[in-house]
């Protein structure tokens, strides 16, 4: 009777230590659309992204997609935010709404001025943090080219220690064309930038595979 | 290069002293070092014998409790067998043999009947008049002609032969009612044979079971001898059962399996689809605990019903406790396969929904088209799937009892056959140690071949000049 006691006792104690704060295990994933310029007429890819991450996220997830503009550090710039319900039923229904509204969205863009990758970056990671998701990724639909505004100050290091990075569909300007050094050296310097602030960089422009590359 | 080839030569006369010195040492110390060698050898060889030793009893021990443990299994399952049979027998015979004083009592009738209507067929016919001989003798009288003689003599004739068709018929009468008699003694002898019959069946088969529970008390008197023949018969029959009943809980794993996934999908509806213990989702969690409380309240109820023996406490309870608890365990199950084939609709319904999602996400929407005639077959069969699993389930305790039972032996067996492997291996691994004891002595010995020839060489001079001084010695002796 001692030894069961004493076994059920040890079992208790391990359960109990198993049972200690939680990890989270769901997964966030916020997007920075780049709408400055000529890029705006990317955005038909950008809503197939949209749709195909959504297919790919579960219940319990969270997924934001934002602007890249002017001044894109801020919550203004969220276009659509959802954290799935957990009941799968629910979470069918909030993927649809939340692809209505990315598609109202691409009905009305307008170009932006400038280009603050950074900021969003920065908007990115305050959201992701405060969700507390167990993989947090960060996709830059974007050519990377950051134009800012007079006065803005983008000269920051980022906290993205946990974070996965990807860039899509980074594609070539005429000056990039002319001279492939500049778009080199552009994606390095922003894998330079996210790697040293403790992510992952990663680089996407085979959209048609994007399906099977990410969240996977 | 001249220098290098004085650094070699250096190096050589170094190692032509290293070795010299090396030798000169082995050779001093050779004693001790053989010393050493062999008590080392001897000591590692001695412990791995005891290991052996301790090996060999502890697997003997191990044999002797695995027996001891399958003549209990064996004697266990043949009091059962001998139980059940011994309880047949009682059946049978309360059932056939109660009958026996009714039989009797029928049969006794049946006899009386018989010989009642034998009795009546064999009357014989009443005898023809006393007066007949008279009539007889007075008809011989010679008429000779008289009118009134013949007369008289014809009246006689008329009167006879009116006498006789009088006797015949009521012979033939007598004789139809006598034939009426035997004819109803037939049924009875049917009846009676019937009986006979029946009682000769009852008797055979009573027989049959009493040559059956001799072959089982003889089985039984072999396990309790403990006898060569019932160990092998008990091993055969664990290896049989263990192996049988492992291949029917690996089937009912695989429906549990697939019970599992028909339900995990739309707990998540339930318990929701993101919390997780663990490496867990609760939702998985939740349909695991779903099915093992089928599976327990399977068990329950082959317990209840006394098709398994896993629980003794179930088993000794009474019987109206007893059927309570069936009932109890059989409408839990009932109401768990009901759930079960609501969650697989639900799972149905979601499976469709996430289809459409996905489609029109992809936009696809135009493109899918659901066969929506067919679609009740899959749902039906789902639903049916998730309510008829858990009773299949159910049927997991009887291989699930003889699995436990047969694993026991299987794992003594296997546990005695490596305690013997073992051993063996330690017995030949000390039995080389030991010889490579002796090995490295003669190899100790080759490496200082040199000193040894020059000592024995030494030794033969030695004694020869010894042995040729005391000869000189002798001589001048002489």
């Amino acid at each position: 009777m001692k030894r069961i006691i004493s076994i059920v006792a040890l079992l208790a104690v391990f359960g109990l230590a198993g049972c200690g704060e939680p990890q989270p295990t769901s997964r966030g994933v916020y997007m920075l659309m780049d709408t400055s310029g000529t890029y705006t007429k990317e955005l038909k890819k950008a809503q197939d992204i949209i749709n195909a991450i959504l297919t790919k996220l579960d219940t319990g997830d969270t997924f934001a997609v934002a602007r890249i503009d002017t001044g894109s550090f801020s919550e203004k710039d969220i276009l659509a935010k959802v954290t799935f319900d957990d009941r799968p039923s629910m979470a069918n229904q909030e993927k649809r709404r939340f692809r209505d509204t990315i598609n109202q969205y691409v009905k009305r863009v307008r170009p932006s001025r400038y280009t603050d990758i950074t900021g969003g970056l920065l908007q990115a990671s305050e959201f992701l943090n405060e969700k507390n998701t167990g993989a947090k990724t960060i996709l830059i639909f974007s050519d990377l080219d950051e134009d800012l505004k007079k006065g803005h100050i983008r000269d920051i290091a980022l906290a993205l220690d946990g974070f996965e990075v990807v860039a899509l569909n980074v594609t070539k300007l005429n000056k990039d064309i002319v001279d492939p050094r500049i778009y080199l050296e552009r994606l390095s310097r922003w894998q330079a930038k996210v790697e040293s602030g403790g992510g992952k960089w990663k680089v996407i422009n085979d959209i048609d595979r994007l399906e099977q590359i990410i969240l996977n | 290069m001249p220098q290098l080839s004085a650094l070699t030569s250096y190096q050589s006369i170094y190692v032509f002293i290293a070795i010299v010195v090396t030798i000169a040492a082995l050779y001093f110390s050779r004693g001790p070092a053989h010393a050493a060698i062999r008590s080392l050898t001897r000591v590692i060889h001695s412990a791995m014998r005891l290991g052996a030793a301790s090996l060999f009893h502890a697997e003997q021990k191990l044999a002797a409790r695995n027996r001891e443990v399958l003549l209990a299994a064996g004697r266990e399952a043949a009091e059962q067998k001998i139980e059940r049979e011994f309880d047949r027998m009682d059946k049978s015979v309360q059932r056939d043999l109660a009958e026996c004083p009714t039989l009797q009592r029928r049969m006794n009738e049946q006899i009386a009947r018989i010989e009642e209507d034998h009795q009546r067929s064999t009357d014989v016919p009443p005898s023809p008049p006393g007066w007949t001989n008279a009539v007889e003798a007075v008809a011989n009288i010679p008429s000779k002609g008289d009118p009134m003689v013949a007369n008289i003599l014809d009246k006689i004739h008329e009167s006879l032969v009116e006498a006789q068709n009088k006797a015949r018929d009521a012979y033939r009468a007598v004789s139809k009612e006598r034939h009426e008699n035997l004819k109803k003694m037939r049924p009875n002898w049917r009846a009676l044979q019937h009986s006979v019959d029946q009682m000769d069946k009852n008797v055979r088969s009573l027989l049959g079971r009493a040559k059956t529970i001799d072959r089982y008390v003889e089985d039984y008197e072999e396990i309790q001898k403990g006898s060569d023949r019932a160990i092998r018969n008990l091993h055969s029959s664990s290896l049989t059962n263990f192996f049988v009943s492992g291949l029917f809980c690996a089937i009912a794993i695989g429906g549990a399996f697939i019970n599992f996934h028909l339900i995990a999908r739309p707990m998540s509806e339930m318990v929701g689809g993101s919390n997780a213990i663990g490496a867990f989702r609760i939702a998985d969690i939740a349909a695991m605990v779903i099915i093992l409380v089928e599976i327990s309240m399977g068990l329950f109820l082959m317990e209840s019903l006394r098709f398994t023996r896993l629980f003794p406490v179930i088993g000794a309870l009474p019987d109206k406790m007893r059927v309570r608890m069936l009932w109890f365990a059989f409408g839990l199950l009932l109401c768990l396969a009901t759930i079960e084939a609501g969650l697989a609709f639900m799972r149905e319904i979601l499976m469709h929904d996430e289809l459409a999602t996905s489609a029109a996400l992809r936009g696809q929407t135009s493109q899918v088209v659901f066969a929506s005639d067919f679609l009740w077959i899959t749902t039906v069969a789902q639903m049916g799937m998730g309510f008829i699993l858990p009773f299949a389930l159910t049927f997991v305790a009887i291989p699930l009892e003889s699995f436990v039972a047969a694993t026991r032996t299987v794992l003594g067996l296997m546990l005695q056959g490596f305690l013997k492997a073992l051993a063996v291996c330690l017995r030949v691994l000390g039995s080389v140690i030991y010889q490579l004891g002796n090995v490295l002595v003669e190899i100790y010995d080759l490496i200082v071949f040199l000193p040894l020839w020059l000592e024995r060489m030494i030794k033969a001079n030695g004694g020869s000049a010894r042995k040729g001084s005391k000869t000189a010695t002798a001589r001048e002796v002489f």
